[in-house]
């Protein structure tokens, strides 16, 4: 790697440190929008944690009453939803924003004040789908929200318009970030930065953005099908009306297994940056993983029909949708081999993040095991809607998922927070939580394959489902606990936590060639990239050590200007959304929308320097 | 492998008396017995159809799954670094071996296909040995059976002789439901105005249990049902039972000032008769089950509840406190008009009940 003068040598000030409420509000800044973004996601996904572990608690026993089948149907409809939209999903958006413009040596994002909308706008849809709680009218219909029981007929009360102006909030913050992201990578690489040197983990994010530019406006056509129906009398999917229920479920799933990939392939990034810094050698088969991520994300749009097999759908479309899925299995395959191939032969650095990567290998490998098995239509007859699924799904997202994307939190909080977070903490968490995890979900695949079904309040004694649940029940309890340990962790670290150098791991992206935390501009000059690892590459030509970037003025560097009117528009959207959540409430609706017309009009024209 | 900590070569030694514990309690866990409700012992032609693929597909994922997970973790400790070792060579691929694990999962899947592949046709031909046609239909949260070849019409149990091919052609009175009997067939779901199929033919008499298994609201964990399986002659008598319960020509009217007799008045006076009718034949489809043979069904309230008087009582004095959210109102009764209308309730019986629901109530 070389280095070269950044544009205009200037005159300007070196800009003042940003403190405060109000900086945190009006911050344009991808590094400080990606602490948003995790610190928000976190505490949402901590919300989906407890209602898992009230979930667990009623499963403990069999005809336990510590819920109400009505509560439970609210929060197992909630544990789904918030994990995915207000959980994973933001979790990798926070490695998004923090880190794409980093591993590709830029100054920000293409659009840092649409970035700072795209926050607001998702913490507004988090808050108001977790308002629903407050009206006791939390949906109740599940996650996938099956018409024909979301027709007002059948759920008549507000808890399916709460789900519905939810996800249409967090829709369109995905959608906004995920043109910003995409177009950040196309075009604000650094000199030098082919796509094919691109860190993997930049690449799993550009496939990802594309996944979701694709697969967003399809849900977001089917809840406005699903709202007309409820609000306005059609019957897209009302019987009654001469609509169709099955035409929801492919819509949903068209969506919904592409999804699917939106929560998976950023954490195989993740774990493809992770485990070569760890085993101090590249990443194998560099070419096979970004085609075979590409491939994957291909296919994701062809599969969908395999959520359906006990809908009938004919042999034909059985025997599709079956050999679809089953060529996946391929490509994931490539994945995992050549992550095996990546530590093989090795010099194997046992550190925390190591640890989760490592974890998060040996537990996808299962759940994309259990995958193959239910990708044949006969033995999905048996296993779909069963805890068999359950268990597939908790290997991939939560063994896959969670596991990597806390391997990338410990990885990566040094860069963050300029403070290492404690080696033995971190390995107390990863024991207790892959022993949790284990222990919950792993009984799961015994009691899907001996019939017990999903999404049940309780189950008779009798049954046989007893004794695995009252394990499972304990397992989440350790799982729980593990989370504990990692919040102790951060905490004792923010604090007191030894000082992070700059490349405490011997990074090979660009990331750890700049001061931790990174000052406010990231990269005081432009680098220029020639490689792959471009940091292992100027290691070696500089004979083994860099010396310790130091922290520059700033002066003459020319950063977007702080602006509220990204939070503003971001407020007027939500407001426009939620006037059709109450009855649609024409006059929340019309302030709605001329608050957002207000905010995007001063957006526009906001002079670039106040 | 070198484990240089001593602690961890400690730990070592256990590791094969872990695994075999560990291996001994998930296939105690994975054996059927005691789940009344299991995949994996199938008592059916169907349902042994699936099992076959799906074994097919669970030893091939085994075999896979040593093979990788054994290599990975040979590799972590084969490859621990050792503080002061020399950079690894840096291999950055290797197109022969790239190739090769794309081909092999190729491979084992085309394995999985073949299979998969014959069965999902073998599964969608129709029957065409004369089977017994039985109409289903959801409702929130019951399941009805319909016997179009008899003009009868049932609820909660589902009797089908042995020997026979059923077929079920399957539909839902209001919201997605899915039929599911694990030991006899795999899930079907079932949607309004469509005609859903599944078939089965058991050659084992015996009770199975099965549930919904698609998300149909508040009490979709409660929507279960029992599939009787009978010897031909039990299932005509069974038949035949049903049809003559609630007729005029049964034998004859309670006396006069029998519990029975009280029972049906409160019938009849409480509403009950607005949503459930007493006999089988030709019966329409009510907002309720329909109540002929309610006496020796397996269980009530929609498959899960013991048919025991006290439960019977406890469900209609007061069924949201025994089922939050079904349809049946609470009807204000006192404790003598429920002895008398579990009494009439319980005269609504196929006589003799079949043995294997006599165990089976007994046995609750």
């Amino acid at each position: 790697m070389s280095t070269i003068a950044m544009g205009h040598a200037g005159t300007e000030a070196a800009p003042a440190e940003k403190k405060g409420l109000w900086s945190w509000i009006t911050t344009v800044d991808h590094k400080r929008i990606g602490i948003l973004y995790g610190v928000t996601a976190f505490l949402f996904f901590l919300i989906g944690g407890l209602e898992a572990l009230l979930i667990r608690w009623q499963l403990g026993a069999p005809d336990k009453t510590f819920l109400s089948p009505e509560a439970y149907n609210q929060l197992f409809t909630m544990h789904g939803t918030t994990m995915i939209f207000l959980g994973v999903m933001p979790l990798s958006a926070m490695f998004f924003n923090y880190f794409i413009p980093l591993q590709i040596g830029a100054r920000d994002v293409a659009f840092p004040r649409l970035n700072a909308y795209s926050y607001w706008v998702f913490l507004f849809g988090g808050l108001v789908l977790n308002a629903s709680f407050l009206f006791n009218a939390a949906p109740d219909m599940g996650w996938f929200a099956y018409a024909n029981l979301t027709s007002k007929q059948f759920s008549p009360g507000l808890n399916v318009d709460f789900w519905i102006i939810g996800l249409q909030i967090l829709g369109i913050a995905s959608l906004a970030a995920a043109v910003n992201f995409f177009v950040t990578i196309i075009n604000l690489r650094a000199p030098g930065m082919k796509m094919m040197r691109m860190p993997m983990f930049v690449w799993m994010s550009l496939i990802t953005q594309v996944l979701l530019l694709l697969a967003f406006p399809i849900i977001t056509v089917a809840l406005v099908l699903l709202m007309l129906d409820r609000n306005f009398g059609t019957h897209f999917f009302v019987p009654s009306g001469g609509g169709d229920p099955v035409l929801w479920q492919h819509l949903f799933w068209l969506f919904g297994h592409p999804e699917v990939y939106i929560l998976i392939l950023p954490a195989f990034g993740v774990v493809s940056e992770i485990l070569p810094v760890f085993s101090r050698k590249p990443l194998f088969g560099y070419a096979a993983m970004v085609f075979s991520g590409c491939f994957i994300a291909f296919l994701g749009f062809g599969v969908w029909s395999h959520h359906m097999f006990s809908t009938g759908m004919g042999p034909m479309a059985d025997t599709v949708f079956s050999l679809g899925t089953m060529l996946i299995a391929i490509p994931t395959g490539v994945k995992i081999f050549n992550w095996i191939g990546t530590v093989w032969g090795g010099s194997i650095q046992y550190k925390t993040p190591m640890y989760f990567a490592l974890g998060f290998v040996a537990m996808f490998i299962i759940g994309g095991l259990s995958g193959v098995m239910h990708a044949s239509p006969p033995a999905d007859l048996q296993q779909t809607d069963s805890y068999f699924i359950v268990a597939h799904f908790h290997y991939v997202l939560f063994g896959g998922s969670i596991f990597a994307l806390t391997a990338g939190a410990y990885y990566w909080f040094p860069k963050m927070t300029g403070r290492m977070l404690s080696e033995s903490l971190g390995k107390v968490h990863f024991w207790l939580m892959f022993l949790g995890f284990n222990l919950t979900f792993a009984p799961m695949h015994i009691l899907g394959l001996n019939g017990m079904p999903r999404r049940v309040y309780t189950y008779s004694a009798g049954m046989g489902f007893e004794f695995w649940n009252a394990i499972e029940t304990a397992g989440s309890l350790v799982l729980g606990f593990s989370f504990l340990v990692f919040i102790w962790n951060i905490l004792r670290s923010l604090k007191a936590g030894e000082v992070a150098p700059a490349d405490p791991w011997h990074g090979a992206t660009l990331e750890w060639s700049i001061p931790s935390p990174p000052q406010e501009w990231n990269f005081a000059v432009e680098p220029t990239v020639d490689g792959r690892d471009p940091l292992w590459e100027e290691r070696r030509a500089k004979g083994g050590t860099l010396p310790e970037p130091e922290r520059v003025s700033g002066a003459g560097i020319h950063l977007p200007s702080p602006s509220y009117w990204p939070i503003v528009t971001a407020f007027g959207t939500a407001m426009t959304l939620v006037g059709f959540l109450m009855h649609v409430t024409l006059w929340v609706i019309l302030a709605g929308l001329a608050i957002t017309m207000l905010g995007i009009f001063s957006w526009a024209f906001e002079p670039a320097d106040h | 492998m070198a484990l240089r900590t001593p602690s961890l070569r400690r730990v070592a030694r256990w590791v094969p008396a872990l695994c075999v514990a560990l291996a001994m309690l998930v296939l105690a866990g994975c054996s059927p017995d005691g789940y009344p409700q299991t995949t994996l012992a199938p008592k059916a032609d169907f349902a042994e159809l699936l099992d076959k693929v799906f074994r097919r597909s669970f030893q091939l994922a085994t075999i896979v799954f040593f093979l990788v997970e054994g290599a990975l973790v040979w590799a972590l400790f084969r490859f621990r670094g050792k503080p002061g070792d020399a950079e690894p060579e840096q291999t950055h691929g290797n197109a022969m071996l790239e190739v090769v694990w794309t081909v092999i999962p190729a491979v084992i899947l085309v394995f999985i296909a073949i299979p998969t592949i014959q069965t999902i046709f073998k599964t969608a031909e129709a029957p065409t040995d004369n089977p017994l046609v039985i109409e289903v239909t959801g409702h929130q949260w019951w399941w009805e059976f319909r016997y179009p070849e008899y003009n009868l019409v049932t609820a909660g149990d589902m009797h089908v002789p042995v020997g026979r091919t059923v077929d079920l052609r399957m539909t839902t009175g209001d919201v997605v439901h899915s039929f599911w009997t694990p030991q006899l067939a795999g899930k079907r779901d079932v949607f309004p105005k469509r005609d859903n199929r599944l078939w089965f033919r058991t050659e084992t008499a015996g009770l199975y249990p099965g549930q919904c298994a698609e998300f149909c609201g508040t009490q979709h964990a409660r929507m279960a049902f029992q599939v009787v399986a009978q010897e031909p002659a039990e299932f005509d008598a069974w038949r035949t039972g049903l049809a003559a319960v609630g007729a005029p020509a049964d034998s004859g009217a309670p006396a006069p000032d029998s519990l029975v007799a009280q029972g049906q008045q409160l019938f009849a006076m409480k509403g009950c008769v607005g949503c459930h009718m007493v006999t089988a034949v030709g019966a329409p489809t009510m907002v309720g089950p329909n109540l002929a043979g309610i006496g020796s069904r397996t269980m009530i309230a929609s498959g899960w509840l013991p048919n025991t008087d006290e439960n019977l009582a406890r469900w209609i004095m007061n069924p949201q406190a025994v089922k939050v959210g079904v349809l049946m109102p609470n009807l204000g009764l006192n404790d003598e008009e429920a002895t008398a209308l579990v009494a009439y309730l319980r005269s609504l019986r196929v006589a003799p009940a079949p043995a294997a629901v006599a165990t089976t109530a007994a046995g609750n």
